[in-house]
């Protein structure tokens, strides 16, 4: 064989660290090389606090999509919520979206509950039904201060 | 009193003078690296040496740190019956802190030392009067290869420091403290955005062009040190200072990218 020179060297070394930057950019960074197929849909909530851009969106507990943004409707005050759904799953327009937690100090994610309805939810459909984030603060006071 | 306040006025000046001729070094070398004609071997020459030849100490440096946040990490989240987030504790501290500054510290002491100390050898000698002499531009053959070689070693180095630490995470997190190993890899997917990985690649760049700036100042202007000494003991010297500096001057501008760009 060949001893190894200092371009091959070199070569190695610069393919060595593209290989590890590429790695981390495509499975951390969110940089899709192949557009995974999904399909908008909103949803409006009370209050999402605690909600991120990024956060998972779960269906019996598999991961179907993210949230994409979120936005203030300043008319109504409520959180407006754009969700990428995997073309995979289709939802019914009487689906439920619920923020949770994942463990007590978890993130928040968005769970979805299918509901029993025959017609489908269209790219760009708005999920009525919803369910806020709840608040361990605010359900702790409302039992100390109300059980007066 | 009257001496105290000349020295203070000498110890400004100086201070001064060399820090105008850090910016008249960094522009004349920038101006050399833009400039052609364009030399690819030198450059190809000094990545293998600042590179290729730190890809060991950065391995095994990695290794260690990876594991060492992985064991802290699992016995501080346990506590809060979190150990799930334990990958995303060590992808992000890797990312964000620890990756760049650890290669750059890597990288002065075994070759910022190794730039200041060859350069300062030359300007000893009189090699770099000599080159003036064949009329060869000491800034476009000595120095500007280094400065390109060191912008593209360090955040190769710094991504493979990454993923090795990441493993090292995956060594005493998921095979010997039994954190599960999806929880592990899924956890850090969701947790590490495209911000972080770019706060990691600026930040590399930046250290990259810190480091070797130093190293070369230092070196190529040992004569007008103001210690005066010569020889080999002004090469021991100048090449202590230019570790220092470094190193000081990495963890202090971490602090400004950081707080810079992550509020």
């Amino acid at each position: 064989m060949k001893k190894m020179n200092l371009e091959m060297i070199v070569g190695l070394f610069l393919l060595a660290g593209f290989a590890s930057f590429s790695w981390i950019a495509i499975k951390m960074g969110d940089i899709k090389f192949f557009m995974e197929d999904s399909y908008p849909v909103t949803a409006r909530f009370v209050s999402i606090s605690g909600l991120k851009e990024g956060a998972v969106v779960e269906l019996a507990g598999v991961k179907v999509g993210k949230v994409s943004s979120i936005s203030l409707d300043s008319s109504e005050y409520e959180a407006v919520v754009k969700l990428n759904i995997s073309d995979q799953v289709q939802l019914q327009d009487d689906s439920i979206a619920s923020i949770r937690t994942s463990g007590i100090i978890g993130d928040r994610y968005i769970k979805l509950t299918p509901g029993g309805s025959e017609e489908f939810l269209t790219p760009g459909g708005e999920i009525v039904e919803t369910e806020s984030s709840i608040s361990l603060e605010e359900l702790v006071s409302k039992y100390i201060f109300d059980s007066k | 009193m009257r001496g105290m306040i000349e020295k203070t006025g000498r110890e400004f000046l100086y201070l001064l003078e060399t820090i105008g001729r850090m910016g008249i070094f960094f522009t004349t070398t920038l101006g050399n690296i833009l400039r052609p004609p364009y030399h690819p071997y030198p450059v190809i020459r000094q990545v293998y040496l600042i590179g290729s030849r730190s890809v060991i100490v950065i391995l095994v440096t990695g290794l260690f740190t990876g594991l060492v946040l992985g064991l802290q990490g699992y016995h501080n989240l346990k506590q809060f019956g979190s150990e799930e987030l334990l990958g995303s504790a060590v992808a992000l501290s890797l990312i964000q802190e620890l990756g760049p500054v650890l290669t750059a510290l890597m990288v002065i002491g075994r070759a910022g030392s190794a730039i200041c100390a060859e350069i300062g050898i030359m300007r000893n000698s009189e090699q770099i009067d000599a080159l003036e002499c064949m009329a060869i531009d000491p800034y476009k053959y000595l120095i500007a290869p280094k400065f390109i070689a060191a912008l593209i070693s360090l955040p190769v180095l710094t991504f493979i420091f990454n993923i090795v630490g990441i493993l090292g995470g995956y060594l005493a997190g998921v095979v010997l403290l039994g954190v599960a190993e999806g929880a592990y890899f899924q956890g850090m997917y969701d947790s590490v955005v495209w911000a972080d990985i770019r706060l990691c690649l600026i930040k590399s760049l930046i250290f990259g062009l810190l480091i070797v700036w130093i190293a070369t100042f230092k070196g190529y202007f040992l004569h007008l040190d103001r210690s005066g000494v010569f020889g080999a003991e002004g090469v021991s010297r100048i090449t202590t200072d230019a570790v220092v500096l470094a190193s000081v001057t990495i963890l202090v501008w971490d602090y400004l990218i950081g707080s810079l760009i992550l509020s």
